[in-house]
């Protein structure tokens, strides 16, 4: 109780000091305190066709068994979170399971019917969780693939999770080879469909362009840098050190668009604006191309609002009626952070 | 001389997430349908496998691509969808190896390498497939030497620059089975061809069998360039290279062809020759 306290003396007499020297630094520099993290997971296979965490998990098994657990910062888990949609290298068997992971759906009776996503999202909320509870892992890294061009991207639930948003800092900061952005869900806890709202901080980290069923060495590197640079982050936080908060630039996910569609057949009619593709966080404004029919037309963007398109042509998303997402950009500021020595 | 070209079909969807032939045959069918135009040449068009092409995979049951051999087409009481389905565009195209037999057919599809467009025919003394390649090169946007903007294409996915080569592409094809139909005289020549010498498997864990290395990032998106012997070829998740074994330069092909993971393939490699073609013109009819 009193270590407590003097950590919080010394937590305010550290912003008394920043508040003074305001001029010089900008404002909402307090510095927060945070339990240390102690238990990790890292996902891959959640989409089985998605061939980087495919891959990295049993690399990752293969180095824990020559060099040991001490390789890692804390306790690290792997999941291979689909095996039989892994198995059949399709996104999902029954229902795509990223989206099982709602308070609701992790509820729910499970009775024969009961799709195999939906059977295996459970089994996955006794082994990271229970969601919402103290009992639930501290960390997940989730690894996704996407065709759309969208370098090593950042996904998470909330711009008030400043462990992820650090996280995301840092590997800007710390990876050079590929551009690394932040993508942010406003979407309460309870509803958050996707594996990573399981745990207490939840990160998936998405590496695009790669087709479905390929493995790319460029793009499993680039994984691979980035689960590094994750775990050097857990250790530099764990250690108990002053991480510097600062400002980052997240998207935040605002609405989706679908392509033009025969209107009685329902298949699309145009494809992604040559102009337009490849260009995932660019900024699309009133008049740009955003398709192009079959038979030759242009189809613009009408909209008054610029906003960044983001998933640009993402295989998976065409079942799902999406073309792209459009995003605003929003700064943050975020404060330092400093672990809770315990 | 050569018989003119009376029957030519377009096949797309042999492959149902190859979408580019897809979309295309969907494209030819109604504006068919809308404007009743009558074409120089009869063409026919066709969604080769409908089912896969509705559920967006490859195949349903078998690859279809794999199922036009003498002996599968000859079998008595097929039951598998495609097995079916082969018999069923053999009837409708062929029958294979006899008069009835369509001219041309031409069957469109997408790989994940980067190919960019590339034709693909069983003979190097098909005389009339070559010089069909040969007015390509000649007049496409995007013939294989320049195809750095075409690229590869994800399957389920289209992308609009592969789009347009394709229909580019399918559309000189014909102009060029009316120009012969004509009469017109074709020059010869000389085409590049490459000719399949082996295929070479990824990397395996000699126990589970799984695959241990992906394609070298120095090899990667390197279709139609030549590979010399130590050149790498593989980079190991644990980060090792490894390096071509051959004795021989070869062409390497189909680099990275996400379908081709399941049937032991990594990579295909090919040598490349000059074939002389001669002048040629259709005897009229």
């Amino acid at each position: 109780m009193l270590k407590d306290s003097l950590q919080s003396n010394v937590s305010a007499c550290v912003s008394l000091q920043w508040r003074r020297m305001k001029p010089l630094i900008s404002l909402n520099m307090e510095l927060i305190t945070l339990p240390a993290l102690h238990r990790m997971a890292v996902c891959g296979g959640t989409h089985g066709n998605e061939m980087s965490g495919v891959f990295l998990v049993p690399e990752l098994e293969r180095q824990r068994k020559e060099k040991g657990d001490a390789i890692w910062p804390i306790p690290l888990t792997t999941v291979l979170s689909n095996p039989q949609a892994i198995k059949e290298c399709k996104r999902y068997v029954d229902k795509d399971l990223n989206r099982c992971f709602t308070s609701a759906i992790l509820s729910s009776p499970i009775t024969d019917s009961t799709p195999y996503e939906v059977r295996r999202a459970q089994e996955l909320n006794t082994l990271l969780g229970p969601k919402q509870t103290n009992d639930a892992i501290d960390m997940i890294c989730d690894l996704h693939n996407t065709t759309a061009n969208m370098g090593l991207s950042i996904i998470c639930y909330s711009h008030t999770n400043w462990i992820c948003l650090h996280i995301f800092k840092y590997l800007q900061a710390k990876i050079t080879t590929v551009p690394v952005r932040l993508v942010l869900l406003n979407i309460p806890i309870g509803d958050a469909y996707s594996l990573e709202s399981v745990s207490k901080y939840g990160i998936s980290l998405e590496v695009g362009p790669q087709p479905q069923g390929v493995v790319r060495a460029d793009i499993f590197n680039a994984m691979k840098e980035g689960v590094n640079a994750v775990l050097d982050w857990v250790k530099n936080f764990n250690s108990g050190e002053v991480i510097e908060g600062g400002d980052v630039e997240a998207f935040m996910f605002k609405k989706t668009v679908d392509y033009p569609r025969d209107p009685e057949t329902k298949t699309p009619i145009a494809a992604v604006h040559p102009q337009l593709q490849d260009r995932d966080f660019c900024l699309l404004k009133r008049g740009d191309p955003m398709f192009l029919t079959f038979s030759g037309e242009t189809v613009r963007y009408e909209e008054e609002e610029p906003l960044h398109p983001v998933f640009i042509n993402e295989a998976a998303y065409y079942e799902k009626g999406i073309a792209f997402h459009l995003a605003q950009k929003q700064p943050w500021t975020i404060p330092s952070i400093q672990a809770k020595k315990v | 001389m050569l018989p003119a070209l009376s029957r030519v079909a377009v096949c797309g969807g042999t492959h149902g997430n190859e979408l580019s032939g897809v979309y295309l045959v969907h494209e030819r069918l109604k504006r068919r349908k809308k404007s009743q135009v009558m074409e120089p040449v009869a063409v026919v068009t066709v969604m080769s496998n409908p089912r896969a092409v509705q559920r967006c995979v490859r195949y349903t049951e078998t690859d279809l691509n794999r199922c036009f051999t003498h002996a599968i087409l000859s079998a008595s009481e097929q039951t598998s969808y495609e097995l079916v389905r082969s018999q069923e565009l053999n009837s409708l195209l062929g029958p294979k190896g006899s008069a009835e037999a369509m001219d041309l057919i031409c069957d469109l599809h997408n790989t994940t390498a980067n190919m960019g467009l590339c034709l693909i025919t069983y003979s190097d003394s098909d005389w009339i497939c070559l010089h069909i390649c040969k007015y390509l090169q000649a007049r496409a946007q995007h013939p294989r030497t320049d195809a750095m903007e075409i690229g590869p294409q994800p399957h389920g996915l289209i992308r609009a620059n592969i789009f347009m080569a394709m229909q580019e592409a399918v559309q000189l094809l014909l102009d060029w089975v009316r120009l012969f139909n004509s009469g017109a005289q074709f020059e010869g020549g000389s085409v590049d061809v490459y000719t399949l010498v082996k295929n070479i498997d990824y990397p395996r864990d000699p126990h589970t069998h799984t695959i241990i290395a992906a394609v070298h990032p120095d090899l990667q998106d390197r279709d139609f360039c030549l590979l010399h012997p130590g050149d790498p070829m593989f980079l190991s998740f644990s980060g090792e290279t490894l390096r071509y074994k051959g004795k021989e330069p070869l062409y390497p092909f189909f680099i990275n062809e996400s379908a081709y993971y399941e049937k032991a393939v990594a990579l295909s490699l090919a040598r490349r020759r000059k074939v002389e073609i001669p002048a040629i013109r259709s005897s009229r009819m």
